[in-house]
């Protein structure tokens, strides 16, 4: 088995999986089990200033499901922590000091000023915690007050309340992030500069999930009124990484540890964090689906995957993906595929007809049999049919080799790489211009 | 060449090479990669799991059908071994239709379980595949344990205990390891010698040695064996069969079934077997299915399997029972043999019809049969034990005799069904208390 030992910003857990802040992470209760199945650290339920919030007595929820109505997407409008601040610190000390060996962070938010960021840094460093991670991102509820998302969404205040933290306390500093902005990289900039050890994200996205048809009012209804939610689960995962990416391969950022937070269901979700740059992971969703114990599926596939590459520590595989991260602009052009569907996987269902007839290129051919074929003098490689197929790996994208014909446009496949700087079509490419 | 289905009497050969092959073929094809992923997908990964509950060895079922789920097909396969180191032929051979399918909730809400043993089948498949023995030893603790029997009882406490670090000599009276799944499980169940390469890939872990044809109450005493090793684990099965108690059962023709199945499971070719054209099976529980089932196979025209009580008293559960009516075997119940006639051999059997409580119904009738092979009940028939209950040898929960340092599990004690999976819970167990002892 491999190593799975992490430390994150000077943070050490025997391994990379924490829960994030949310309802897992919100009493000594859930946290102890939670460190008993398994976890290596958590980020406790975001703590406010007293009097505490409190939260609605109806629905917090929303989902949308896929087949066997397997949980896909959740909506919630909680608020952060609705118990008492003392409350809260009593128990993080206590399960602390039970389980020195795992990751406590503490979430935190509160109001825009300084003096209340001072005197919760205060309280939190009494109870050993490991650091705090700031919750700029609730984008639902706390937001309203001016906090959460609110403060997210402009950067200057990262910057502000970010260096007010770090010049009150010596524990590490996260910044966790909205993704309800237009460019994730300005808010990484600003806690970055603000001198934060660290972002982790992402938070929540603006959601109704549904709508209920009877009554009229977008679901969870309270009453006969809703509001817009924070999305989460697996279906937030492709933004969630497209953020981590943007910010690892900013090179104004680079060094910037990112805790990557959305959607991670499976080891293999959470390895696809750390190779595009995060250092560790945070899971909700997942847990709140599934319970605890999905822990023990995550440590022992990414052993299993670490040791079939023969990494022996999680530090490698931090970024593995980065270099690889390209813009559109510089991918090859020259490179060349085909469809190719396994006849003896094929099982006739005829979607990949469905979608390439109707809907694309016209690339394939189907007999009066149910043979389907594709047609390599039409067929531009899109992948659409391979992710229509019922099937896995029944269609896949053959590259073609260097020095053949591609029977489309009747041009030998170049071995050289070529892309659009310097296609002649694009008007501001310098072959072009000459 | 095929000599035929028609052909009376006790013959060999009935069935063409390609026949022989198609009918001992696996009963269920393995699961390919798409249809385990797809199986995998129905599981609700439930809390504190009723199929958990229900597995004998209590197999972490979600835990390991998450990891085909998602990919991690040798994971999956070190959870089921990490309990139970026979997970591959239990994949294959246990009633999973009485166990783990039986409370699976997908099975109690919808009458359609998770393919919970096919998907076990896939894991230990796909890691015993891998040639490379998942587990390692602890450092050799200087402890010697004698194993004496070496089917699945005795495999799984002696992996258990070589994991600890303790050496463990297996004995066996037979000349092959496995017990009844080398001997008595149906072929279709375990086919490509299965149980063999299960035995080899067990014994990888090191530390045991198998010493064959060395049977306790003949070449070995008990007390012997007290004194040479640390402990002791009895795991002998039942080496005995019951008597048929019908007149006329000493004919040609009249054979115990267990010997049948193992006749079979060790021929070369399927070919080799005899088998009658008129096949009467007298029992109700795993093996006389087994046996019908297996006579069909080899070729018998008719094969009538009678059982003295109903059908719902029968031990073989509903599954076994439409897959023997499946094959072609006549099923009557609430039978029980009179008489045996014939020659020097078997011609026919007569059968009284009995009601649940075994009273006669005073009516009587008879099978034409030219073989008759009897599947009711064994028995320890074995010597210089430590102390029986009920014709088993008594033992606690963890398995310990009534003699100091001796334990004991698996058929031979009765604790449990009589399956290879309880067989193996018992052994594993049997052994982490030995290993307890000896620490002490
Ligand atoms: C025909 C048949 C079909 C079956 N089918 C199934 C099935 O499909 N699924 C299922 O779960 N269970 C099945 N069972 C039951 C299952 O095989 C047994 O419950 C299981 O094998 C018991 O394991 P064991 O280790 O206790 O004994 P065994 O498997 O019987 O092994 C005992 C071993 O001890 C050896 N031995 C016996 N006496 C001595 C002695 N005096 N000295 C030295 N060695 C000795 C024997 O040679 C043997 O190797 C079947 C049983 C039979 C008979
Ligand atoms: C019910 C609920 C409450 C949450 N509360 C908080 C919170 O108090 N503080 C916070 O930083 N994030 C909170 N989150 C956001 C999660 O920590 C996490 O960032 C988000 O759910 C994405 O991860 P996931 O896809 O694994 O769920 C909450 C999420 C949910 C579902
Ligand atoms: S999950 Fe528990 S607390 Fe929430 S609505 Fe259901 S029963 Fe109530
Ligand atoms: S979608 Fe896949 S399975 Fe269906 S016809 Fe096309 S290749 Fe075959
Ligand atoms: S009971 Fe069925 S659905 Fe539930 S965990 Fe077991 S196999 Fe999966």
């Amino acid at each position: 088995m491999a190593n799975l030992q992490s430390d994150f910003i000077g943070i050490k857990s025997p391994n990379p999986f924490w829960l994030a802040s949310a309802p897992p992470t919100d009493k000594e209760y859930n946290v102890r089990r939670a460190f008993e199945a398994g976890w290596g650290g958590v980020v406790w339920k975001t703590l406010g200033l007293d009097p505490h919030i409190v939260n609605v007595n109806g629905p917090r929820y929303g989902a949308i499901w896929g087949a066997d109505r397997r949980l896909l997407g959740l909506n919630n409008i909680e608020l952060i922590t609705d118990r008492p601040l003392e409350i809260n610190l009593q128990e993080i000390k206590s399960v602390k000091r039970d389980y020195p060996d795992r990751a406590m962070v503490v979430s935190l938010m509160v109001p825009c000023e300084e003096d209340p960021w001072k005197f919760i840094l205060g309280k939190v460093e009494d109870t050993g915690a490991d650091g705090v991670e700031l919750n700029f991102g609730c984008p639902h509820g706390m937001s309203e007050r001016g906090m959460g998302s609110a403060v997210g969404q402009v950067p200057e205040y990262i910057e502000m309340v970010t260096r007010w933290v770090k010049s009150h306390t010596r524990m590490p500093v996260i910044v966790k992030l909205t993704p309800n902005i237009a460019d994730i990289r300005g808010p990484a900039a600003a806690a970055h500069a603000g001198g934060a050890d660290a972002v982790s994200l992402i938070n929540t996205i603006n959601s109704i999930t549904s709508v209920n048809l009877d009554h009229f009012a977008p679901e969870p209804m309270i009453g006969d009124k809703g509001a817009h939610g924070g999305y989460c689960g697996p279906a937030v995962k492709p933004i969630a990484l497209n953020m981590v990416a943007e910010i690892s391969r900013t090179p104004e950022l680079q060094g910037l540890p990112i805790s990557g937070i959305g959607g991670v269901t499976t080891w293999r979700d959470a390895a696809e964090f750390i190779t595009l740059g995060a250092g560790n992971v945070q899971v909700c969703t997942a847990a709140m689906t599934y319970g605890f114990k999905i822990v023990q599926e995550m440590i022992s596939g990414l052993s299993q995957y670490m040791d079939e590459k023969s990494f022996t520590s999680v530090d490698q595989l931090i970024g593995r993906a980065v270099p690889n991260i390209s813009d559109w602009q510089h991918l090859n052009l020259n490179y060349v595929a085909k469809a190719k569907i396994n006849q003896d996987l094929c099982i006739q269902c005829g979607r990949c007809y469905a979608a390439c007839e109707d809907t694309s290129h016209q690339a394939i051919a189907m007999s009066d049999q149910r043979v389907f074929t594709v047609k390599d003098d039409e067929c531009v490689a899109c992948n659409l049919c391979v992710n229509v197929c019922p099937v896995e790996a029944c269609i896949t994208l053959e590259p073609m080799a260097e020095g053949t014909v591609d029977p489309r446009t009747g041009k030998v496949v170049d071995p050289t790489y070529a892309n659009w700087t310097t296609h002649p079509n694009n008007p501001a490419s310098l072959t072009a211009a000459e | 060449m095929a000599i035929g289905e028609l052909v009376p009497g006790v013959a060999a050969g009935r069935l063409s090479p390609d026949k022989y092959a198609e009918n001992f073929s696996d009963l269920h094809a393995p699961l390919d990669a798409h249809e385990a992923l797809v199986a995998a997908d129905r599981c609700y990964f439930c809390y504190d799991a009723p199929c958990v509950t229900a597995c004998p060895t209590d197999i972490d079922i979600p835990l390991f059908i998450r990891q085909i789920a998602t990919g991690t097909a040798d994971a999956a396969g070190i959870t089921i071994f990490s309990q139970n180191i026979l997970g591959g032929m239990c994949a294959r051979v246990c009633p999973t239709e009485t166990l783990c399918e039986e409370t699976c909730v997908r099975e109690v809400a919808e009458g359609k379980p998770v393919q919970i043993g096919q998907l076990q089948r896939f894991a230990t498949d796909h890691l015993m595949a891998q040639n490379a023995h998942p587990f390692n030893r602890a450092a050799d603790t200087g402890r010697r344990v004698a194993v004496v029997g070496a089917g699945p009882a005795g495999l799984a406490c002696a992996h258990r205990l070589a994991m600890h670090g303790h050496r463990v000599v297996v004995y066996d009276g037979n000349a092959k390891a496995g017990g009844l799944n080398e001997y008595g499980i149906a072929s279709y169940k375990t086919v490509d010698s299965f149980a063999e390469r299960e035995v080899s890939w067990l014994l990888e872990i090191g530390g045991i040695t198998i010493e064959s044809d060395k049977k306790l109450g003949g070449d070995l005493n008990l007390a012997e064996l007290t004194d040479r090793f640390d402990a002791v684990f009895l795991a002998i099965g039942l080496a005995g069969v019951n008597a048929l108690g019908a007149s006329g059962q000493g004919k040609a023709g009249v054979r115990d079934a267990v010997d049948f199945i193992a006749e079979l499971r060790q021929a070369e070719s399927y070919a080799q077997v005899s088998i009658g054209r008129d096949v009467v099976v007298i029992g109700g529980g795993m093996t006389a299915v087994d046996a019908a089932v297996q006579a069909k196979l080899l070729g018998a025209l008719n094969v009538t399997l009678v059982y003295r009580r109903s059908r719902e008293r029968m031990n073989a559960s509903r599954f076994e029972q439409d897959l023997a009516a499946a094959k072609g075997v006549r099923i009557i119940t609430n039978a029980a043999p009179v008489e045996i006639s014939g020659n020097a051999a078997v011609e026919s059997i007569s059968f009284e019809y009995m009601d649940d409580d075994l009273t006669p119904m005073g009516e009587i009738f008879t099978l034409r049969a030219d073989q008759v092979l009897t599947a009711i009940g064994q028995t320890l028939g074995a010597t210089d034990l430590p102390s029986l209950t009920r014709g088993r040898i008594a033992v606690s929960q963890d398995g310990r005799t009534s003699v100091a340092n001796v334990w004991a599990g698996g058929d031979c004690t009765g604790l449990g069904d009589d399956l290879t999976v309880t067989a193996v819970a018992q052994g594993r167990d049997a052994a982490e208390d030995i290993h307890r002892a000896l620490g002490a």
